[in-house]
């Protein structure tokens, strides 16, 4: 990437935002990490790429994994060398996952986070469609579900349990 | 890493952190300690997910006070090669898991309080500290509603729930006083707005607590003699047997990795 033109700069850029974009969620392999909001910016600074990355929750396990994910992306397509940066601010929420990263998340099974949900108030209580049936008909069997992003909730309609993305 | 225990040469600051760092951490093991225990499969997963938080909150923490001593540590050498006197975590956290009753108070207890208080140091004039209650605050939300709602399960339940719900209470409250407790050094903080005041959190604190403990049919107990000492490194004993277990791999294979 040496003695590389602005306009190089600009494709270089672009194409490592391509391919970063590629890599999925270990942990829910049908959204990438742009539709999930985590891959924050994508710089081309000096002789490397630098990813940007937040992660979801602070403890969240898959992170990791996110950023060796990247950095064997960029390589096999020959963007090296390549950092990879986490940042904590702004704080990811949920409102950044795209419309299409809703939609995979739903065709998978998980009900997406439902928009403008309070997560502040001591006692809320959401509302949220079967990914299967569409019903309205659910009740939550845990807050708490197999990721730290998930919870467990039960269709009443059509009696399948399923997961919920927590509105974050 | 280095093999044996280290000193922390600590300014106001990064005694702050390390004390908030310690809360999480300290806490984040308690709770761990339930993970294949639990008394349903799906409270394990709560108590696992809630310790994957609290510890994840540590990591943060711990990494920003390594920029702060500047000395090319890093998270895991503060966890791992501090001795128990280096700790600065609330003599709450560090009390044994109990009964399920007395988990679910502690957690209660300090998630009343922790989660206001991150929610009010994202307004931090330390940008670091204030990203990391941005995120905090969004799992300490979650950790406040779950604790709570099991407290009026239990405290509104049976006959014996009551009763070992009641007794935590009244086991934990004297570990609360201490919350509150600012020393010199973060009272400069304060007033410099790095730091959040938590006296100024304790009515917000209170209410939360009335308001469930009504639900529960649970009685807070009066203010009384408050134990404290451990943000000054004065902990129970309960502490040491903590770390022995949390630190035996770096103690007994220093710079071990997996």
């Amino acid at each position: 990437m040496t003695s590389a033109t602005p306009r190089d700069l600009d494709a270089i850029r672009d194409e490592a935002r391509r391919v970063a974009s590629t890599v999925v969620d270990p942990e829910i392999p049908v959204i990438s990490i742009a539709d999930l909001g985590i891959l924050r910016d994508v710089v081309v600074a000096g002789d490397h790429v630098e990813v940007v990355i937040t992660p979801t929750y602070t403890g969240c396990p898959a992170m990791n994994m996110i950023k060796a994910e990247i950095e064997q992306a960029l390589a096999e397509a020959h963007l090296e060398p390549v950092t990879v940066r986490t940042v904590l601010s702004p704080a990811w929420t949920t409102d950044w996952i795209t419309e299409k990263g809703r939609q995979q998340l739903h065709d998978y099974g998980i009900a997406p986070p439902v928009r403008g949900q309070g997560r502040t108030s001591l006692f809320a209580v959401a509302r949220v469609a079967c990914p299967r049936c569409g019903s309205h008909d659910t009740t939550q069997i845990a807050p708490f579900g197999s990721t730290a992003c998930k919870a467990l909730w039960r269709c009443d309609s059509c009696l399948e349990p399923f997961d919920y993305f927590k509105c974050h | 890493m280095p093999a044996g225990s280290i000193t922390v040469a600590e300014s106001p600051l990064l005694r702050a952190i390390l004390r908030r760092a310690d809360d999480v951490l300290v806490l984040g093991h308690r709770v761990s300690e339930w993970c294949g225990h639990a008394p349903l499969m799906e409270e394990d997963m709560a108590l696992s997910n809630m310790a994957l938080d609290l510890i994840g909150q540590a990591r943060a923490l711990y990494t920003y006070a390594g920029e702060v001593e500047d000395v090319g540590r890093d998270e895991d050498v503060y966890a791992y090669l501090r001795d128990v006197t280096a700790y600065g975590n609330l003599l709450l956290v560090e009390q044994p898991n109990g009964d399920f009753a007395r988990t679910i108070v502690r957690q209660l207890l300090f998630s009343a309080f922790i989660d206001p208080y991150w929610r009010q140091m994202m307004r931090s004039t330390d940008a670091t500290l204030a990203a990391i209650a941005a995120k905090a605050e969004k799992e300490s939300a979650y950790h406040l509603r779950h604790s709570a709602e099991w407290l009026i399960r239990l405290g509104d339940g049976t006959a014996e729930s009551h009763e070992r719900a009641q007794r935590a209470l009244d086991q934990l409250w004297p570990f609360t006083g201490e919350i509150f407790t600012t020393d010199a050094g973060e009272r400069e903080l304060i007033a410099a707005g790095v730091l959040v005041d938590p006296a100024s959190l304790r009515d917000e604190w209170r209410a939360t607590l009335a308001q469930v403990a009504t639900q529960a049919t649970l009685t807070l107990p009066e203010d009384g003699w408050m134990q404290k000492g451990g943000r000054d490194g004065r902990h129970s004993e309960h502490l040491g047997h903590l770390l022995a277990e949390l630190q035996s791999m770096q103690r007994a294979f220093p710079g071990a990795r997996w």
